[in-house]
């Protein structure tokens, strides 16, 4: 099954391009034993890169939460504890904070006399959850804001205390609004995740760049790290679509 | 404890630097129905939702049973437990069914039982003539059926006193009188109300008290014979000629 999606992918790639001086499919042709064994390798990286996004997707979307909260209070200094946080950390390149990080972050530790290693896996995660919850935050905040006020003014004339009022009102009805640009938000995680390469973290990068070193093909090594990559997209993106229909239909539905 | 329901002294009330209250001062006795009008801007939503507190006052009482709404922490969940409140565009919860609309407050707020608040739901839908709605959504309502629920939802909390900001403005001309219906009913129940409209008929219907309201201050107020009959300033006449021409 892997074997003829990735001879597929091979075939369009290989459309139009004749001279078989410029591309070497041998070194990932599924055909052979040793194309085999490259092309395993390469796409065993998949199950951290998936790894990586979802636990920092998550993260990302909790510390989101926090971070909308604040946005949406009466008291002036609340809502500019939001906004530094969300221009501070939208403004940080994710390459110079992953080296903060993870090579960073342990001296910081050490400092406080904490002796806390900081591996790939979670430095990874770490730094790609921050650098995206500010995004998050952004897509809370806006969702939530377009509920009328009236909504919460209704919920608090029934008495609703302010977490009912999020928990029973506010929330079903902006996470319709949400969603979908929070799930289109994971694919940039997804993209982002290559960047834990460069601290050693086997995912479908590292793996790839791995393989170049020991095979000296590049073209043909990320050109099937590309549509590794695409696969992965295009079924986040089919899923976000199927989403916006389920969350459309129910909203035309009442 | 206070002989009113509603008590205003001196209250002012400020957005930035404008000032949107000066000095409103009005009683409300207990099953005594109140009816305030006046022109757009002049701040009759603003006098409604600062007793319920969804606006506070800069200075000035407010009291509510004998409790002072700005008073400390908790007595704002205090009053708004007494107080029920129907909005001009209802402000039903879109995502829930009429009854979970209807038994979200008492079962969250209240503590009752999903049993208890959905027998309580059905008297009340009863009460505003709808019955047969209560699994439909709001969106599935008309205008008057969806004011109708927003007051049955208010009902609901048993409240002592219900106000109701221009509830049948944003409705079309022909489900105005359905509202007011059940609003007379209410009225004859003995429920306390204050009620913020220009249907000058239901106001002489029901009120025991006229209050006219401009730029801010009360201009006039007193039982509705004498101020439909013959009002005092020229402000209030010339609103009133106004808005009974149609
Ligand atoms: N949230 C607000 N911020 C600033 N100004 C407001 C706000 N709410 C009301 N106002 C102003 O206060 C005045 C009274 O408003 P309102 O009480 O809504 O009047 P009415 O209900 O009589 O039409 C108006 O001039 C209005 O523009
Ligand atoms: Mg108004």
């Amino acid at each position: 099954m892997i074997r003829i999606a990735v001879l597929f992918s091979m075939l369009v790639l290989v459309t139009g391009c004749s001279s078989s001086a410029t591309w070497g499919w041998y070194v990932i042709n599924p055909m052979t034993p040793q194309g085999w064994v490259n092309v395993r390798f390469l796409i065993n990286g998949m199950g951290n890169t998936i790894l990586i996004s979802v636990i920092a997707a998550v993260i990302s979307i909790c510390l989101g939460l926090v971070v909308a909260l604040p946005a949406l209070a009466e008291r002036r200094w609340l809502r500019i504890i939001n906004r530094i946080y969300v221009e501070f950390v939208r403004s940080i390149p994710l390459l110079p904070m992953l080296f903060w990080v993870f090579y960073g972050l342990p001296i910081i530790f050490k400092s406080m006399g904490l002796n806390i290693p900081i591996e790939p896996f979670w430095g990874a995660i770490i730094t790609l959850a921050i650098s995206d919850s500010a995004f998050t935050a952004e897509i809370f905040r806006g969702g939530i804001q377009s509920i009328a006020r009236g909504q919460t003014e209704a919920a608090q004339t029934v008495g609703l205390n302010y977490f009912q009022t999020m928990r029973y009102v506010i929330m079903p009805q902006a996470i319709r609004r949400i969603l979908p640009p929070l799930a289109n938000q994971f694919i940039y995680i997804v993209k982002m995740s290559a960047f834990a390469s460069v601290i050693g973290m086997q995912e479908l990068t590292r793996r790839a760049n791995e393989l170049v070193v020991t095979e000296y093909r590049p073209l043909e090594i990320y050109s099937l790290l590309i549509v590794e990559y695409l696969v992965l997209v295009l079924i986040i993106s089919a899923g976000v679509r199927w989403l916006e229909r389920r969350m459309g239909s129910d909203e035309r539905g009442r | 404890m206070s002989q009113y329901a509603i008590e205003m002294i001196d209250v002012d009330k400020w957005f930035a630097d404008f000032q949107a209250l000066k000095r409103i001062n009005l009683t409300v006795a207990p099953g005594e129905r109140v009816v305030v009008c006046g022109p757009s801007g002049s701040g009759k939503s603003t006098v409604v939702r600062c007793i319920n507190q969804l606006e506070q006052h800069q200075s000035g009482t407010i009291r509510v049973n004998g409790v002072d709404v700005g008073s400390e922490a908790g007595a704002t969940a205090a009053v708004r437990a007494e107080v029920g409140m129907v909005f001009q565009q209802f402000n039903l919860f879109p995502h829930l069914s009429v009854m979970q609309n209807l038994t979200l407050g008492p079962m969250k707020a209240r503590g009752l039982s999903r049993a208890d608040a959905e027998e309580r739901a059905r008297k009340y839908l009863d009460r505003v003539r709808i019955p047969e709605q209560a699994d439909k959504r709001p969106g599935q309502l008309s205008g008057g059926q969806q004011q109708r629920v927003a007051i049955a939802r208010s009902l609901c909390m048993e409240p002592k006193v219900l106000l109701f900001d221009e509830p049948t403005s944003a409705l079309d001309p022909e489900m105005i009188s359905e509202v007011l219906d059940v609003m007379v009913e209410l009225a004859e129940e003995g429920m306390t109300m204050v009620v913020v409209t220009h249907e000058m008929g239901f106001a002489r219907k029901v009120a025991d008290k006229m209050v006219f309201m401009d730029d801010g201050e009360i201009v006039e107020h007193g039982p509705p014979q004498q101020f439909f009959e013959a009002p005092k300033s020229r402000r209030c006449q010339k609103f009133l000629s106004q808005i009974l021409q149609h």
